[in-house]
């Protein structure tokens, strides 16, 4: 015991403690939305790809491989556009750079924006998709009745394990036009 | 363990206030304690009620007596009810009442902040229940309000229960600040660590887990408020966040609170198995190892609740292990347990029964907690009846029936009054029978591909779902019966003596029974 110490003293110290645990517990909840963010980008969990421009890779010498690229979209419930690509499937080496086009079109009587979330299926290949150019990394308005070409750029680094031939590349598209700043009036 | 009884010249001090202020006001842990007791008791009743709404509408396939909407906020509120004005309320109320007396502390460290942690949650509950009659109705995204049925889709009534749960939140984690100021530093001269009765122990470390974990629950129903008001996209795929990071988030705490739940049932067992067995608990040390390891793993196992959500082969098999991990110091347990009745002279009155109908149904609880921590067959198991059983089997015959044991243990203590036995032994068998029709066929349909939280069911689960029901309302009746021998043994009775039970060892029975107002004005002195 701490015969020295008063009982009131002891109390506030266990009190401030435990406060500090409470608050850092609180500000640990909220880390964890950017240490869940960095953990699934590095090891690809969940089919988060790299959201951002990638340069092209040089392929080691000898390495010839072809790896089938497929492409699936939806839209979220309560979005009305047509969304499609416009090649389901594409055989591309590895290393090397494909453009592929996405249709979309905003069937109604507003001016509306999306935002495409790529998901790539399976998990274990999503860092190995890179994209130099893509729709995905901009927001997409458009005018009422209005179609469109949307580009993406990528290409299959060569460092995909061996066992995955086939990678799919899901795109959701999400109405925001009431989170764009610009549409909002 | 051995102390001195402290002679009558403390009558100087006052006795409780008189009228409604003494309870608004009272800083006494004794009344708090109570309060705390009668207010778990109420809740009881009310998501009791929320269960019998959800069985008779489930006595029959095909839609009966309520709406479907209806149907998902019974669901939703009975389990909040349940885990956080049920069961949580009442071993607080126990640690208020207990504590103290069982560490020779004169009261709480901090009474008032006692005061204000009970008298928060009439207002958060009054605030959750209060849901039901708005517009749009109440939460109806299940207990642990997923993304985004809690946000996108969620009823216009989801920010009273957000304010609800940071407020029981708060009240908690008050609670929990008290038990551990209480613990370090008011235990009598010559109490050490491990002199403490496994009450306090459990205790302790639950206390722990509460601080540790009530405020990522508070961070993750500030991360709904944020989405659904200012615009923030957490948990919204299209700016940029995930819905299963709710999940993560929530199990992050949900599994360390399904362990504050059970570890104070640990503490109870281990009071009252003794006793009744005239013989000292069986490994005392490791049960104290054993519970500082359950707690401490269950940081680590939270993603079991989400083996279907499209974890990575290495995360299913880690979370798997680690799952099963825990079955190694809750076996120590129940093995010490056992142990100690082994070969003592053993008789069975009713906390005995509870406990021993603890010890029994609780393991069968576990084990189904263990099939469920198979990652390959919980692709089957996952949302089914077999999830059901398996919690209810934990919580209903591990925390309820610890409680009900305390209670009959502890009642002596607190009113002066024995309870009537014979009352008590049916409340038992009662509780026992409608508990085990309840739940033990959800076991059967759950394998079968029940789904959990649906009004409606296929033809073939009708059989099971009716015993379920007839078990539900022997047991929720039977309930009744314990209000009543708990009246009882307030207003009258044989008269207790300070021991009360004969083989009942620890400073809480060396008090008159029932206990003075004010008990240990000066420290007992342990031997």
């Amino acid at each position: 015991m701490k015969g020295s110490e008063s009982l009131q003293a002891r109390h506030r110290r266990v009190l401030l403690r435990a406060l500090l645990v409470v608050g850092s517990m609180f500000c640990f909840g909220f880390a964890l939305v950017p240490i869940y963010d960095v953990f699934c980008k590095v090891t690809g969990l969940n089919g988060k790809t790299q959201d951002r421009f990638v340069g092209v890779i040089d392929v080691p010498e000898g390495v010839e491989r072809s790896v089938r690229v497929q492409f699936i979209t939806q839209t979220n419930a309560g979005m009305p556009w047509e969304f499609r690509p416009v090649l389901r499937e594409v055989s591309v080496a590895v290393g090397q750079p494909t453009d592929v086009e996405f249709y979309a079109a905003n069937p109604t009587t507003i001016n509306m924006v999306a935002q495409a979330v790529p998901s790539v299926s399976p998990s274990e290949g999503a860092a190995f998709l890179q994209k130099t150019e893509c729709f995905c990394f901009q927001h997409q308005p458009l005018k009422a009745g209005e179609e469109t070409h949307m580009k993406l750029r990528f290409f299959v680094d060569a460092n995909l394990p061996d066992h995955i031939h086939t990678l799919t590349l899901s795109y959701t598209l999400f109405d925001i036009t009431d989170r764009d700043p610009k549409t909002k009036s | 363990m051995s102390a001195v009884i402290e002679s009558d010249h403390h009558d100087h001090h006052h006795g409780p206030a008189k009228g409604l202020m003494r309870w608004v006001l009272t800083t006494n842990h004794k009344d708090i304690g109570s309060m705390y007791l009668w207010f778990s008791f109420i809740m009881f009743l009310i998501g009791g009620t929320m269960a019998l709404i959800i069985r008779a509408e489930l006595f029959e396939p095909g839609m009966q007596i309520v709406k479907p909407e209806f149907f998902n906020q019974m669901t939703t509120m009975h389990g909040l009810i349940m885990v956080f004005g049920a069961v949580m309320p009442a071993f607080v109320g126990l640690a208020n009442w207990l504590i103290p007396m069982m560490v020779g502390a004169p009261d709480m460290a901090l009474p008032r902040m006692n005061n204000w942690s009970f008298w928060i949650l009439p207002f958060a509950f009054g605030l959750l229940l209060s849901t039901l009659f708005m517009d749009g109705g109440g939460p109806n995204f299940g207990w642990t309000f997923y993304a985004p049925l809690s946000t996108t889709y969620a009823p216009p009534s989801v920010t009273f229960f957000i304010f609800a749960v940071h407020m029981m939140g708060v009240s908690s984690i008050m609670g929990a600040i008290n038990v551990i100021a209480t613990i370090l530093n008011l235990r009598a001269p010559g109490m050490t660590y491990m002199k403490m009765p496994l009450f306090v122990w459990t205790w302790l470390i639950t206390a722990f887990l509460l601080i540790a974990v009530m405020p990522v629950l508070a961070g993750v129903v500030t991360m709904m408020l944020m989405d659904i008001h200012f615009g923030t996209s957490f948990f919204n795929a299209e700016g940029g966040g995930d819905p299963v990071l709710f999940q993560h988030v929530f199990w992050f705490f949900g599994h360390p609170e399904v362990y504050i739940m059970i570890l104070p049932a640990f503490g109870i067992a281990s009071a009252i198995i003794p006793t009744f067995s005239r013989k000292p608990l069986f490994g005392y040390p490791s049960m104290v190892y054993a519970t500082a390891s359950i707690a401490i793993l269950s940081f680590i196992v939270w993603a079991h609740h989400m083996f279907t959500v499209g974890l990575p082969l290495a995360g299913e098999l880690f979370f798997m292990y680690a799952t099963m991990l825990i079955a190694v110091p809750t076996g120590v347990k129940i093995f010490n347990w056992v142990a100690t009745m082994f070969r003592g002279s053993l008789t069975f009155e009713t906390p005995m029964l509870f406990s021993i109908a603890f010890v029994i149904l609780f393991t069968i609880g576990g084990f189904s907690g263990l099939m469920l921590a198979i990652a390959p067959v919980d692709f089957q198991y996952h949302d089914t009846y077999f999830v059901v059983a398996h919690f209810h089997y934990v919580l209903v015959p591990g925390a309820i029936f610890s409680i009900f044991a305390a209670a009959y243990f502890w009642l002596p203590k607190w009113t002066g009054h024995m309870y009537n036995e014979t009352l008590g032994k049916v409340h038992f068998w009662m509780s026992f029978i409608g508990l085990n029709l309840t739940f033990f066929p959800m076991h059967f349909v759950g394998l079968a591909g029940m789904p959990r939280r649906i009004p409606d069911y296929a033809l073939q689960f009708a059989d099971f779902n009716q015993i379920s029901s007839v078990g539900a309302f022997i047991f929720g009746t039977t309930q009744l019966l314990f209000l009543f021998i708990v009246i009882q043994c307030i207003r009258g009775g044989k008269k207790a003596s300070a021991q009360v039970w004969e083989g009942a060892d620890g400073l809480e029975w060396t008090l008159p029974s029932p206990a003075p107002y004010h008990s240990f004005a000066q420290p007992p002195v342990i031997k």
